[in-house]
This record gives structure tokens, sequence and C-alpha cells, in this order.
């Protein structure tokens, strides 16, 4: 039997800020920074929140819509840009907190916002392979943005984890294609706290190259066009972007618009694409042929042909993505910059 | 790094809130104890995963925080009866103090609880959250 996806879950934190606020703050037109960017308002973590917990919450939830037995986990990779720990991996972290450890391998990816889709390859080598009965592919981010820098409009936090396997799958990842250049679009070097970008250079040779190049290359190989899907979902840096890909590439505003969430939560990095995935899975019914693919700076994009399975309307994920879009509490800068530790001193240690 | 050990002992009871059930008398500990209080030596005790949900017994608002925890007050801490009847103490997070009532459905999340300066250990564990 094929490989594919037994269960999934996402999480998203509570907080959320206005663009309209930030632009407040450093003297921006809002509305021109809202056409521009295409992002209304974006996700915060709390100050007890980071890329690990996070990746617990959302993994939790995975465990709890596939029905498996943690322990029947053999491998879990936990992909994020902004780990607690710069050695300490937050696998480990999510292997205890799920009760799946200690039989089993983990290991945290990176690759700016596409180590969740990493992940997910990593895990179906492993289960292609039968070394593994089932794997945890994560991907979650509490991505930081410069003040004052466009990327604080968009710079957010969330997660979503995919359980790999062979058995009981609510959709089968018929294939994966990946596409990766030495492209310095957007870096952090070590021990600096916010990343550098080439501003329009993260757009034509950066993300549209990857996306694009990725995304016809595995439609090519497996004699599909866009018409054949009725979902499409790319990394969503922000609300542009995506839906210039997909008119590149021939899609329509039905087939992009169910997974594109940034307007609304901004970009959650290492959880874009699959938390757009998670919308998707949360609504397609069987037959439905899904087409995703990631982007990372530096640069990469991993692609994958996902159909949907009848599974999937049978097992319906109790937490779907909506009811954590809708969960949601304002604030304003001042106690965003407290959350996000931009203040001097503000930390949650002793 | 004080009481390393201790912390990696206690990450079952701190991440998956896991106490302990006996097989004599059906009675149900957290946190984990290794002699039933009520059968004494007849007693029989195993480990016991608790489901992180209940509702809230009482509660305080914490203005005046012990060190570290000044950036989050005002903060809940609540005494929370879990559906299988022991007591937890614990931080009720994602609210306004006013949300809070007694009686309250409330579930268990995963979070930072401190850290050990800026290069120590990060200890996380549990928390709860009023439930939508």
């Amino acid at each position: 039997m094929s490989v594919g996806i037994v269960g999934y879950g996402a999480y998203l934190p509570r907080y959320r800020i206005k663009t309209d606020e930030i632009a407040r703050v450093w003297g921006k037109d809002p509305e021109s920074v809202k056409k521009g960017l295409g992002v209304y308002e974006k996700t915060v973590p709390n100050l007890d929140e980071d890329a690990a917990t996070i990746a617990v919450e959302a993994s939790r939830n995975a465990l709890l819509h596939s029905g498996i037995k943690p322990a029947d986990i053999g491998a879990i990779y936990a992909g994020s840009e902004s780990p607690p720990y710069a050695v300490k991996p937050t696998a480990t972290i999510v292997g205890a907190a799920i009760e799946a450890t200690p039989e089993l391998t983990a290991a945290d990816l990176e690759f700016a916002c596409k180590a969740g889709t990493a992940a997910i390859q990593c895990c179906m080598g492993l289960v292609e392979a039968e070394r593994i009965k089932f794997g945890l592919a994560v991907g979650s981010d509490t991505s930081q943005g410069m003040p004052g820098d466009i990327l604080e409009y968009t710079a957010s936090a969330g997660g979503a984890a995919f359980i790999i396997g062979k058995e009981n799958l609510i959709a089968e990842i018929k294939d994966t294609h990946s596409f990766t250049t030495d492209t310095p679009d957007f870096w952090r070097r070590e021990g600096e706290e916010f990343p550098k970008h080439g501003a329009r250079f993260t757009g034509e040779p950066a993300y549209f190259k990857h996306v694009i190049n990725c995304s016809k290359r595995i439609m090519e190989r497996n004699k599909l066009s866009p018409k054949d899907f009725k979902y499409v979902v790319f990394h969503q840096p922000n609300g542009r972007f995506p839906l210039k890909a997909a008119k590149i590439l021939g899609f329509d505003q039905e087939q992009i618009k169910p997974g594109l969430l940034t307007p609304w939560i901004g970009n959650t990095y290492s959880g874009s694409t699959l938390l757009g995935l998670v919308r998707i899975l949360d609504e397609a019914t069987e037959g439905d042929l899904i087409l995703a693919t990631s982007y990372g700076s530096g640069a990469g994009s991993d692609s994958f042909i996902i159909e949907v399975t009848k599974e999937n309307e049978k097992r319906k994920n109790s937490k779907p993505l909506q009811s954590f879009i809708d969960r949601k509490d304002y604030v304003d800068y001042a106690v965003y910059a407290k959350l996000k530790g931009k203040i001097k001193g503000v930390k949650l240690e002793k | 790094m004080k009481g390393l050990p201790a912390h990696w002992r206690l990450l079952p009871q701190r991440y998956n809130l896991i106490g302990s059930y006996c097989k004599n008398c059906s009675g149900r500990f957290f946190p984990q104890r290794s002699i039933c209080p009520d059968c004494r030596r007849t007693g029989s005790m195993e480990e016991f995963k608790f489901s992180g949900k209940g509702e809230i017994y009482s509660y305080t608002v914490i203005r005046a925080p012990p060190q570290g925890f000044d950036y989050q007050v005002p903060y809940v801490i609540a005494i929370v009866k879990m559906d299988e009847g022991p007591f937890i103490t614990t931080q009720i997070v994602d609210c306004n103090p006013e949300d809070v009532e007694i009686g309250k459905r409330v579930e268990t999340v995963f979070r930072k609880v401190i850290a050990d300066g800026e290069s120590g250990i990060i200890r996380y564990g549990y928390k709860f959250r009023l439930t939508d």
C-alpha cells in the first residue's frame, strides 16, 4: 500500500495584532501596507509559547486525529527556524510530550519556511522503506521580524503536524518532488536576533522561480495539469505571492482560496504550507487532488501531489483549523512588543 | 544548574499529568504516590494518565509574583478539580482574570513555565486554559 497522511493537527496562538496597529507605530499608511502585502492581521505567541510548545500542541492534535498509539511512531522530525534551543532538539521535547519516546529516531530540521515539508519527505522515505510504521513531521515557528521592517507585518506564529504511514490513510501522497538552489534571499546569521532579506530579490529569483519550477516538474512527471486539481496550496509569505504563483501556473481563485490563510494569520514560516494543507483537508472529500508546494528561503521548494481518501470524511478532525482562526483576542503594539520579547529585559526566566 | 535531575525525573508528571492509581481502592492521585494513603500496605499502585480536563474549584489573581513571573501579571492561579477526582494547582493562561469563574471548564495545555536564566534549561510543563 502507498504512503500518505494518517492524521494531522494544527495549532495557532490566541492573540492577534492588526496590520493597522503596526503601521500606526511606524508611521506607515495602513491601507497601502494591507494592499501591498494582502495581510490584515497576524498571530502573536503568548510569553510562554515557543516553537516547541506549538509543535507539541499540533502533534497532540495530530495524534488524537490519527488514533494511533504514540509508541508506534518510529521517527519525529521537527522543522523550525526559531527553535528554543540552539543545541537540544525540539523533536525530543515533542517525543516526550506525546509519550512516543524512547524507541524512535528524532531530529530537528531547518530550511527557513520549508523545514516542515522536508520533515514529511524524511518520514515518507522511512515509511516506504518499511523502517518505521509511522513518522511524525512537524513544522512550527514563532518567527521574528525586526521592528519597523516589512517582515514585522507578516512574521507570525503557528504550526501543524502530520502523521505519515501506510494504514488508514485520510490522504495518499502520490508523489513528491524538490527544487533546490543556493539563493541568498533571506538569512539569519548565528547569534543574530533578526533575519535579513534581499527585499525585492525575494520575489522572482527566489519564491517564484522555486515554487513554479517545482510545481511544474511534479505535474509534468505525473501528466497532470492545473485543471486536474481541486485545490492548490503554496507557501504564503504574504497574501499576494501565492495568488500570483497560482495565476502564472494556471490555477484559478477557487483552487487556491481555501488554503490561503496569510491574510488572517500571517506567515507562520515552517507551519505556513502545512497549515494551508490542514485547512484544505478539513473540507476535502474523496478523490480530491491537492497540489502542495512549500518554499524555504536559501532556497528550495518541495511539491506534493495528494489524493484524499474516503477515510477523510469518515474521520473528521475534531479540532479544525477554523476553530483556531476564530479563537482570537487582539493586542496593541505595546503588549505585542512585550509578548514577543522586543522590550529589553522582558523574559520568562529567573 | 539547580534541580536539573529533579526536573528530569518529573517530566512525565509535568508534560503528561502522569499520577497514580490504586488497584485496590480505585483511588487516583496527583502528583504521583508510591503508597496509597487509604489502603497503606494492602494498596497496589500503578501509573495513571489524567485526561487534562476538569473545572475551576477555586482561584486567585496574582499581582505580586515570584521572581521570574513578573511580566505575566495579573495572572490566574487556580485549584482545578480534574474529572478523575484529584485537585491540581495550576496557572490558567490565554485569558483575562475577569473571564475566570468557579465551575468553568478547563483543559490542559503545554507551555513554558520558566527558564533557568539566559543559558539554562527551559522548563516546560502543564498549564490549563478555559475550554471554548
